[in-house]
């Protein structure tokens, strides 16, 4: 299958991500292996076969409703670029 | 331009009432100092793996049972792409194409009339954290962040503003009943966003706009009206929709446009890998079921059929669950049921409202209020002293107290010593000459000036039947 540079760039564009034209290009040539790679498995006969979301069969893996003591705060926004006394600071949002 | 029709479906967001948040052990208590309920998991730190809370799942199953919804064998959450600072993960934990619950429906009342309300589906989902929007940058508040919430999407079978209230109104009902979300829309625990088109008849549906995270019963009536409104002044001026979303501003009364939607619903949803299945057997559904409370519509049902209350009656007391509970306790006492439907749609409400109390906080239980009911039926009181003793309930120093404790002390008790009243009544024919001649003249309504004379002499505690009985006797001996 092919993967053409607008693909890439319309992908790339909601993934926030700034490419430039020669990374367009090389990313088009790259995915488009992994991609035709992946379509090795269409040659597959799966006439019956459910489709499947992960590796490991295991199902209802829960938590009991348990309250756990949260972080201290500062560890919590010592992760944060930016932050006050209390909060994470992002640029202004505008809505 | 009237021959428009208004084609709305509703998106219901419900916080669960769970201890701890969805996928940690993180506290989901309101408000707290900013970030101090939040952790690596919640926060979407790398590495960090999140395990499903098992009561989220058994609450939206419950709430889809409550809402007549069929419930899948085999569920997934699946990651909803979006960039926004709320959050932190940068992808939703939602569910896409098997949610929890799906294809049930709700029965709302608008102007007397049932209509059934179709609800798509309901899943479990993640909620965002709280934007603070300051001059310079914005602050967030990661401590709402991944509380369970499930969302409830409606088909869009309402038509008008009205419908839209009756809905969100009865939801929450719902909602409170099954005990899985406290509702409270003051705190954002419920909200809705409003979808809304309009076409003609018979043509296809018009293009559509959402309104979201509207916080009150009439917040979501006003901007559906609002919204009608605008979508057909701008086709009677030739002008064109495009879908959008917009934002409600309540206090004004007016929408406006947040963002235009170019590239519809690209939120690059796939299976997420952290979360195992859920798979949920007919058994577990059916004990899930054993757990539903009577709800609304069956015990308003049950009240007109069992205790002949009236249909108002029975809809005011179900209001509540609280306050309904409270009934089914004094009626369970054996206490009669319209005396203790009074007491609580009167002086009970009239209370709560006063001192700003929610309906679970009324200060006595069942066993009181038949109590009171009964002294009443039984003549022991009059329905005056009986609403001075409620009052009383209410204050601290009488906490605890039994109804009949309190007549005693304050002296409440109905006074029904013929000698004695009738000594009043004697007083009160000396004292209104003018009244006892318009009665002997023939107008024989004059005798209910001379009971109330009775009943301010007795300071409220005159039996007023033997009162009146006894007025007769005398004027007409």
């Amino acid at each position: 299958m092919e993967i053409t540079k607008e693909t890439v760039l319309k992908v790339a564009g909601l993934a926030k991500l700034n490419l430039a034209e020669e990374e367009a290009q090389r990313l088009a040539h790259e995915m488009g292996k992994i991609v035709g790679f992946a379509g090795k498995l269409a040659e597959m006969d799966l006439e019956g076969v459910q489709p499947t979301t992960h590796a490991v069969k295991l199902e209802n893996v829960f938590r009991a409703d348990e309250m756990q003591p949260s972080y201290p705060r500062e560890e919590i926004l010592a992760n944060g670029p930016e932050r006050d006394e209390a909060c994470f600071v992002v640029p202004k949002v505008v809505e | 331009m009237s021959d428009y029709k208004a084609v709305i479906g509703l998106e219901v967001h419900a916080e669960l009432d769970t201890a701890s948040k969805i996928y940690c052990g993180c506290t989901t208590a309101f408000g707290g100092e900013e970030n101090t309920h939040v952790c690596p998991i919640c926060l979407g730190l790398p590495g960090a793996l999140p395990l499903l809370n098992r009561k989220v799942v058994e609450f939206c199953i419950k709430a889809g049972l409550a809402l007549n919804c069929k419930i899948n064998n085999y569920s997934r959450q699946d990651r909803k792409h979006y960039f926004y600072p709320d959050l932190p993960k940068s992808f939703q934990t939602s569910q896409l194409d098997l949610p929890i619950c799906y294809d049930g429906y709700l029965d709302i009342e608008v102007n007397g009339q049932t209509k059934r309300i179709g609800i798509t589906r309901i899943h479990i989902e993640e909620d965002a954290g709280k934007l603070i929007h300051g001059l310079t940058g914005t602050r967030v508040d990661y401590n709402r962040g991944a509380t369970g919430l499930i969302e409830i999407v409606s088909e869009p079978d309402l038509t008008n503003p009205d419908e839209v209230y009756a809905y969100m109104e009865t939801l929450r009902q719902v909602l409170l009943y099954t005990g899985v979300s406290n509702c409270k829309m003051e705190e954002g625990s419920l909200r809705c966003d409003v979808n809304v088109s309009i076409h003609r008849e018979g043509e296809p549906f018009g293009v559509r706009t959402e309104m979201k995270n509207l916080n009150s019963l009439s917040a979501a009536k006003a901007a559906a009206a609002y919204e009608i409104k605008r979508q057909k002044q701008v086709l009677a001026e030739g002008g064109d929709l495009f879908q959008a979303t917009l934002r409600w501003d309540d206090a004004k009364g007016i929408n406006y446009v947040m963002r235009v939607k170019e590239h519809a619903d690209e939120y690059y949803y796939f299976p997420e890998p952290d979360i195992m299945p859920i798979v949920i057997t007919p058994e577990e559904v059916e004990a899930i079921r054993a757990t539903l409370p009577e709800l609304p519509k069956a015990r308003q049902q049950r009240y007109k059929s069992q205790y002949g209350l009236s249909d108002y009656d029975a809809n005011i007391l179900t209001v509540s669950k609280a306050l309904s509970d409270l009934f089914d306790q004094a009626v369970a006492c054996e206490a009669p049921a319209k005396v203790c439907a009074n007491f609580i749609m009167g002086d009970i409400t009239r209370l709560l409202n006063e001192k700003a109390l929610q309906p679970e906080e009324v200060p006595f239980g069942g066993k009181e209020l038949a109590e009171l009911a009964n002294l009443i039926s039984q003549g022991a009181i009059s329905s005056s002293a009986g609403s001075k003793v409620v009052e009383l309930l209410f204050q601290p120093e009488f906490a605890g107290k039994a109804p009949k404790a309190i007549v005693e002390e304050q002296n409440l008790g109905q006074v029904s010593d013929q000698g004695a009243i009738k000594a009043m009544c004697q007083q009160v024919i000396d004292a209104n000459p003018k009244v006892v001649e318009d009665y002997r003249g023939g107008k024989k309504q004059a005798i209910s000036a001379l009971v109330g004379q009775v009943m301010k002499a007795s300071k409220g505690k005159a039996n007023p039947a033997m009162a009146n009985q006894l007025l007769e006797e005398l004027l007409n001996g």
